[in-house]
This record gives C-alpha cells, sequence and structure tokens, in this order.
C-alpha cells in the first residue's frame, strides 16, 4: 500500500510542475521582459495566460505536504528539519508571489502595478529555484533518517541542489514559454507568437544543456541517484530527451500545438525518472518508503482521498475548461474582448 | 560562503519553542479572519443572487455580482496564507507531525478536498456570470458553501484531535502502530468544536460584511443597494448569534468535563472545590489566590452542572502538578480572552435582539443612527471576539500539543533561526493585511464609480473607468 500512496506522492509532484511550474516560470518571462513600455505587450499575454483562479494551483502543494505527513511522517520531519532554510524562503516566496499578483490584477495605476508586479516576477523566480534544491537536497542523500536535521546549509547549497535549482528555473520558464505560444496564438497576437517561440526555444536548448552538465554533476555528487537515472529510469530518460527534442523541432518549425504536448511529457517523465531513480527510497540510501510508512489505516484513508478528489475534481475541471471554450451568452452582454482568460491551469 | 552562513547563524542562536508558538499564533491568528468570508460570504452572496433572480431584482444581482468579485481576492489571500500554514506544520513542528502526522494529518487530506472544489467552483462561479443560464450559475455557487462548510469542519476536526486525542494505538516506546481514522476524525472535541466555529464563520462573516454597509450608510449612502447588502449579511450574523451562544454553552459544558484544567485556567479556580463564583475579570497571582474581579458568587460551579447546582464541584489548577497546567500568565490569558468573548458575544447578541425586535414589530430594521454606529462596529467586535475564543483554547491546553500525550516544548523544531523567520512573516504579512484592505476599498471605489458590472480586464475588479466602458454600461444597464 506504502507504493500505490509513493506513486501518488510522485504523480502530485508531476502535477504541481506541470500546472504550478508554468505559473512560476510565466512570472520569470515577466521578469524579463524589460521595462515597462518594452515589457507592456508580453505582460499582457502572462496576465491573461495565468487567469484568475491560480491559487487553485497551490492544492498540489498543500496535497504533497499532507500525503507527506500523513503517509510518510518520519521522512516529513527530518525534510522540514533539514531544509528549514529554502523551505522558510519558499513559503515567503509564494505569499509574495500569490497576493502580489493578484493585487497586480486588482490596481490600476502603473505605479503600483509595476511594484506588484516586481514582487511578483522576483519571488516566480525564487521559490522554483528553492524547490530544486529541496529536491535535490532529497535526492543526493543529504538528508537524514529519523526525523533528524542534516547539514543545514549544505544540504541546500551543494552541487546537486545547484542543478536542481537551475533547472527547475529552466525547465518552468520552458514549459512557460512553451504555454505562452499557444495564447498568444488564441489572442491573435502574431508578434507574442514569434516572440515566445523564441523564448521557448532558447529555454529548450538551456534545460538540454543543464541535463548534459547533470549527467555530470550527479555522478559526482549524488552516486545513487545516477545509477539509479542509468538504470531503472533510463527508458523514462530516453522519453524524456526524445520528447524534449522533438518539442525543439516543432517549436524551430512553428508547429507550437504539438510542441506543447511533448514539452509536458518532456518535463513530467523526467520527474518521474527521478522518483524511479532514488526507489526503493524516500530519503536515499536510509530511508525506505515501506520503512517511513504510516499504519494502513492511514495510508487507505490517503488513498480514499484521492479517489473522491478524482471524483469530485475532475468533473469540476472539465466543467470549467467547458466554460472556458464557450462564449458569452448574448442576453447577458458580450465584451469587446474576446475570452482568453484559461481558468486554472497550464 | 558555506562557512560564513555556518559562522552566521551560531550568532542567531535563540531558543525557538517561544518564537514558533508566536509564529504560529500570529499566521493562524491572521488566516482566521479570512476563514469567516471564505465559508460564509458565499451563501450571503447566494441569498443576493436568488433574490435577484427570483423577484428580478436588479440591485440584489449586482449586489451578488461584485461580492463574488471581493470574495475571490479574500480567498485568494486565505489561499497563500492557508498555504504557509501547511509549511509550518513541519517547519516549526517537526516533532509533533512526525510522531503523529499518521493521525492528526487525516482531516487535513479532507481538507485538501474541499479546498480543491471550492477553488474551483469559485473559478467556476466568476466565470459563470456571463457564460451560464442564471439558474444554472446560482445552482455552480452551491458547492462552494458546501465546500467550505466541510473543510471548516475538517481542520476543526485536527484541532479538536489535538483536545481529544483518539484513534490510534501506541507501541511501549510511544510510537503510533495503528491508526483508526473515523475516530481520528470524529473525536469527542470534534463536533462540538466544529459547530462552535462554524457558526462563528457565519456569525464573523455576517457581521463584518454588514459593518461595510452600516459604515456605507453613515456616510449618507442610503440607497437601496446599500440597504440589501447590510440586511442579507446582518441577518446571517443576527441569526447566527443565538446559536452561537446555545452551542458555547454546550461547550464549555464538554471542556468541564473533559479538560478540567483547561475549564479551571478559563473560570479562574485555583484550587477545587464546590460553590465556585463566576468571577469577571480579575487574575490570577503567582501564589495561587484570586485577586480583583467582580465574583458572582457560585454562578460558574451552577453553569458547569445546573442539575447539581451551587453544588457542583470544579476542579482546580492544582490538581495536577504544576508542569501539565497552564502557568500563572497563560492562565490570565485564557480568562481575560474568555471574559472578552463571552462580554463581546453577549453584546452582539443584544445587537442582533434589538435588530430582530425591530423586524417583528416594525417591520423595518431599526433606524436610529446609534444601532447603525454599533453595526459599523459589529464587524471588528466579531473578529475580537472569534479570536478571544481562539485563544482560550489554544492556550488554554498549554503545556500540552496532543492533550495529555506530547508537550509543546518536545513538537517544536530544534532550529534556533525561527525568531528571524517570526520577523519576516509578520512584516510580509502586515504587508499583505494592509494591501488587501486597500484593493478591497479600490475596488469598493471603482465598483461605485462603474455604477455596474465590467469585467473586461481585471478580474478581481472593475477596469478603471473609461469612456468606452462607460458607454457600453449605459447601452446594457
Amino acid at each position: 500500500m506504502s507504493t500505490a500512496v509513493a506513486v501518488v506522492l510522485l504523480l502530485a509532484v508531476v502535477a504541481y510542475a506541470i500546472f504550478g511550474g508554468a505559473d512560476f516560470g510565466a512570472g520569470f518571462w515577466d521578469l524579463t521582459a524589460g521595462g515597462p513600455e518594452r515589457g507592456q505587450h508580453p505582460r499582457d499575454v502572462i496576465e491573461r495566460s495565468i487567469g484568475p483562479v491560480w491559487e487553485a494551483n497551490h492544492v498540489w502543494l498543500i496535497f504533497i505536504f499532507v500525503i507527506l505527513w500523513t503517509s510518510f511522517p518520519e521522512a516529513y520531519a527530518s525534510i522540514t528539519l533539514t531544509l528549514f532554510v529554502p523551505l522558510t524562503i519558499a513559503a515567503l516566496g509564494i505569499v509574495l508571489r500569490g497576493a502580489s499578483f493578484a493585487f497586480r490584477k486588482a490596481v490600476v495605476t502603473l505605479r503600483h502595478r509595476r511594484t506588484f508586479g516586481a514582487a511578483f516576477a522576483a519571488s516566480s523566480v525564487l521559490v522554483p529555484y528553492c524547490m530544486g534544491a529541496i529536491a535535490g537536497g532529497i535526492a543526493s542523500g543529504r538528508v537524514p533518517a529519523g526525523g533528524q536535521a542534516g547539514d543545514p546549509v549544505r544540504s541546500w547549497i551543494n552541487p546537486t541542489s545547484i542543478l536542481g535549482g537551475v533547472l527547475a528555473v529552466a525547465a518552468v520558464a520552458y514549459l512557460a514559454a512553451v504555454y505562452l505560444v499557444w495564447d498568444a496564438r488564441r489572442l491573435d497576437e502574431g508578434a507574442m507568437v514569434e516572440y515566445f517561440r523564441r523564448r521557448a526555444v532558447i529555454a529548450a536548448a538551456v534545460v538540454g544543456a543543464l541535463g548534459i552538465i547533470g549527467t555530470f554533476v550527479l555522478r559526482a555528487d549524488a552516486p545513487y541517484l545516477f545509477d539509479g537515472l542509468a538504470s531503472r529510469a533510463l527508458p523514462l530518460i530516453i522519453l524524456s530527451v526524445v520528447c524534449g527534442v522533438a518539442a525543439l523541432v516543432l517549436l524551430v518549425r512553428k508547429a507550437s500545438r504539438g510542441a506543447r504536448l511533448l514539452a509536458v511529457v518532456a518535463v513530467a517523465s523526467t520527474i518521474l525518472g527521478w522518483g524511479v531513480a532514488q526507489w526503493p527510497y524516500i530519503l536515499p540510501e536510509t530511508l525506505t518508503f515501506s520503512a517511513a510508512a504510516s499504519p494502513t489505516g492511514t495510508l487507505g484513508t490517503v488513498l480514499i482521498v484521492v479517489v473522491l478528489a478524482a471524483l469530485i475534481v475532475v468533473p469540476g475541471f472539465v466543467l470549467l475548461f467547458v466554460l472556458d471554450q464557450k462564449g458569452l451568452l448574448p442576453e447577458e452582454g458580450v465584451d469587446e474582448e474576446p475570452v482568453v482568460d484559461r481558468p486554472t491551469i497550464q | 560562503m558555506t562557512a560564513t552562513l555556518s559562522a552566521l547563524m551560531a550568532v542567531f542562536q535563540v531558543n525557538p519553542v517561544p518564537w514558533a508558538r508566536a509564529q504560529m499564533a500570529f499566521t493562524l491568528a491572521f488566516h482566521i479572519i479570512l476563514v469567516p468570508l471564505g465559508v460564509s460570504w458565499a451563501f450571503m452572496t447566494l441569498i443576493a443572487n436568488y433574490r435577484g433572480l427570483r423577484h428580478n431584482d436588479r440591485d440584489a444581482l449586482t449586489l451578488a455580482q461584485r461580492w463574488s468579485k471581493y470574495m475571490a481576492v479574500t480567498f485568494a489571500v486565505g489561499a497563500v496564507t492557508g498555504t504557509v500554514l501547511t509549511f509550518e506544520f513541519g517547519l516549526l513542528w517537526p516533532r509533533f507531525m512526525g510522531r503523529w502526522g499518521e493521525a492528526f494529518g487525516i482531516p487535513f487530506a479532507f481538507e485538501g478536498l474541499f479546498f480543491f472544489t471550492e477553488a474551483i467552483f469559485i473559478a467556476i462561479y466568476l466565470f459563470g456570470w456571463r457564460r451560464l443560464k442564471p439558474w444554472a450559475h446560482f445552482w455552480t455557487g452551491v458547492p462552494i458553501v458546501l465546500a467550505g462548510i466541510f473543510g471548516s469542519i475538517s481542520v476543526v476536526a485536527a484541532n479538536a484531535w489535538m483536545n481529544a486525542p483518539a484513534g490510534f494505538t501506541l507501541d511501549s516506546a510511544g510510537n503510533v502502530i495503528t491508526v483508526d481514522p473515523i475516530q481520528v476524525i470524529f473525536n469527542d472535541s470534534m463536533p462540538w468544536q466544529a459547530a462552535h466555529m462554524l457558526v462563528a464563520a457565519y456569525l464573523v462573516g455576517g457581521f463584518l460584511v454588514a459593518s461595510v454597509y452600516a459604515t456605507g450608510m453613515l456616510r449618507g449612502r442610503r440607497d437601496r443597494y446599500h440597504y440589501i447588502g447590510f440586511v442579507i449579511a446582518f441577518t446571517v450574523g443576527a441569526v447566527a448569534t443565538p446559536i452561537q451562544i446555545g452551542i458555547g454553552d454546550g461547550l464549555a459544558r464538554w471542556v468541564y468535563s473533559n479538560q478540567p484544567v483547561k475549564f479551571a485556567a478559563i473560570e479562574l479556580v485555583p484550587t477545587t472545590s464546590n460553590d465556585v463564583p463566576e468571577t469577571l475579570l480579575g487574575h490570577l497571582n503567582d501564589d495561587g489566590t484570586v485577586s480583583g474581579g467582580i465574583p458572582i458568587p457560585g454562578l460558574a460551579s451552577w453553569l458547569s452542572d445546573p442539575s447539581t447546582g451551587r453544588a457542583t464541584v470544579v476542579q482546580g489548577l492544582d490538581s495536577v502538578p504544576p508542569d501539565q497546567r497552564p502557568t500563572v500568565r497563560q492562565t490570565n490569558i485564557v480568562h481575560l480572552c474568555w471574559d472578552i468573548m463571552v462580554g463581546l458575544g453577549t453584546l452582539l447578541f443584544l445587537l442582533s435582539v434589538w435588530y430582530a425586535v425591530s423586524w417583528i414589530f416594525r417591520r423595518r430594521m431599526p433606524a436610529s443612527k446609534l444601532f447603525l454606529w454599533l453595526a459599523a462596529a459589529s464587524g471588528v467586535l466579531a473578529v475580537i471576539t472569534m479570536e478571544a475564543g481562539w485563544v482560550v483554547t489554544e492556550v488554554g491546553r498549554q503545556p500540552w500539543i496532543v492533550y495529555n500525550y506530547m508537550k509543546v516544548e518536545d513538537a517544536a523544531t530544534a532550529n534556533t533561526g525561527v525568531w528571524i523567520t517570526f520577523f519576516a512573516v509578520v512584516i510580509l504579512y502586515a504587508l499583505v493585511g494592509t494591501t488587501t484592505i486597500l484593493v478591497l476599498r479600490g475596488m469598493s471605489r471603482r465598483f461605485r464609480m462603474a455604477e455596474g458590472f465590467t469585467d473586461h480586464d481585471t478580474p478581481y475588479g472593475p477596469s478603471e473607468l473609461t469612456e468606452a466602458s462607460v458607454k457600453s454600461e449605459e447601452t446594457v444597464g
């Protein structure tokens, strides 16, 4: 049963990276869009694409935490004790980001928008970096078992963590750029399609380069993970590379629709590969998933909640998606602008 | 770099327990203000929506549309501060979560589910104004109300479990070996606490929203729109108040039977005895005597169990060793907050009675300026009442984090840098709080100027007034 919960946990991480990650990545492009005049156009596209209900994406993170503390409490205690600093920065970054984004939408004057916009964009980069660094600290076996604190500094300032952090920022920026190409097309903004397409290609190249550098870093710094990636997880890594390259080709050839799916698969299979590579450990080489697992009563409840979530949440999502695609009802007045807010994710 | 950081960290070696406690208290105190809005505002919005559709009431419909947008802002801030709380469980209380997570954590799995549902349906409801048929749109609001109710029940179930831990067995080393999720969720304290918080959410949400419209009326905005906004919200608060007093009475008796030490702190009872007075205000001294305040003879005994009246024995603080009961300072905090909660609760009750009497005999809300002044204050008063009640239950449980199983000091993190994060959190939240209020006020001002429902490019509020939008409002409205 602990295996089933571990799979759910991994899927939640994937979902957070793909849905939440794109929001963070959009913040990266917001940050790098330049001054208020030059950057206004791309920022408009970004703002529309994230949509007003971005906060729904926090639910993935909450799910990850809830699954960790109910199902693998010992590992959760070790992680939070050891990685106190990056987790705190991430938490504060999420507050700053969420609040400033909501407020930027609600205020109107340029000065206010700039202040909130800067806070939003800076924290959008900080949070994925911290998340990646946390993943790196766990994957390289720097978090000890037994609810103990590891090294408070080297657990997140180390080669694997730096790789994880930079890779996370690059990957979310890549995902976001690919999505934004699609959004710009829906908005019928030709210049912006080209703008984000170019950035998507660059980001893809950066992620690829990081992947190659990463191989050497992991071989030296996280041997267990490296061995896993080179054996158990190899099919997933190959899948990721194939999809990544295919997405790049499609982007260069301006076929953004297929690129979107391929980019998602590339990122998702990398994360799944991480999970498979460090299997059966939740904290590599010190604590396995099955040893860390809670009593069956708890694990069973968590799985029931997951099933309920699928039953309740999926129809809700479908409804939201249908509404998004649907035009406005004529009798309630029609906006001058096309409907572009994508409701939740992507 | 790492050596510098290590050296830097060594300088800031401060006992983390009081700071962890302060940070948790602060973030929860902040979050709990947003909770009532998240739980009850959707209900009030649906009342306005229903009225708008049923009676073809244009003002009520406008109200529902605007409320749904304010709601989205407060929900967003609540979602963010709630996410921080999930970080803090681990960052501040890792040993608590490490040992009890498998039991304590279960209600949160359900809470996550309801939170997700609420988020999705708020989005659908916001989107649906212009995309769904009116009644279908109304029904998409109902899941928000239900998810809010069950979500808050789930969270309170976890807190109730800390007061009445159940549903687990321990091995000889004290580790949890089996968990019964049903008993964890439906622990002894859960029905009372969940009901108390749920009704509090409606009470506080009602008075908080009503106070905004009362303020508007006092400033001369006596139009029908403000009137409907006030009446819907204040009625919700006024109906909730007497119910809340009844539940509170039941909960107090539950505490009397199951957490006698907390009850002793509430009633300021140093030694076990019968014929215990109900002391209004006053404080406990270090030597265990009570001074100051107005004692009402025998009332605490009588309230604890009316069937035995003044002969009812109330257990005193000294019935347990000093390290198993709240300190003198904590006791005084609990007692003071209890008095504040009961006092302000009574005031709100009287205000509700005034409102009800006016409706029954005059078929309208009280016209007096004094009533409006009090109603304008009722939101803040209700928030203070709720915060005080929450302090009673949390500080009254000290020194335990899991009643009779684990102490707070054994649960806290060993990280000595918590005092830094405490200040960072306070500064950030102060910023977020101020901005939230400014943004809501800004929205309200623009709504007033726009005099209608526009949602072109600011999904959380109307766009800046432009000639084009004015024109389109005129043609639509």
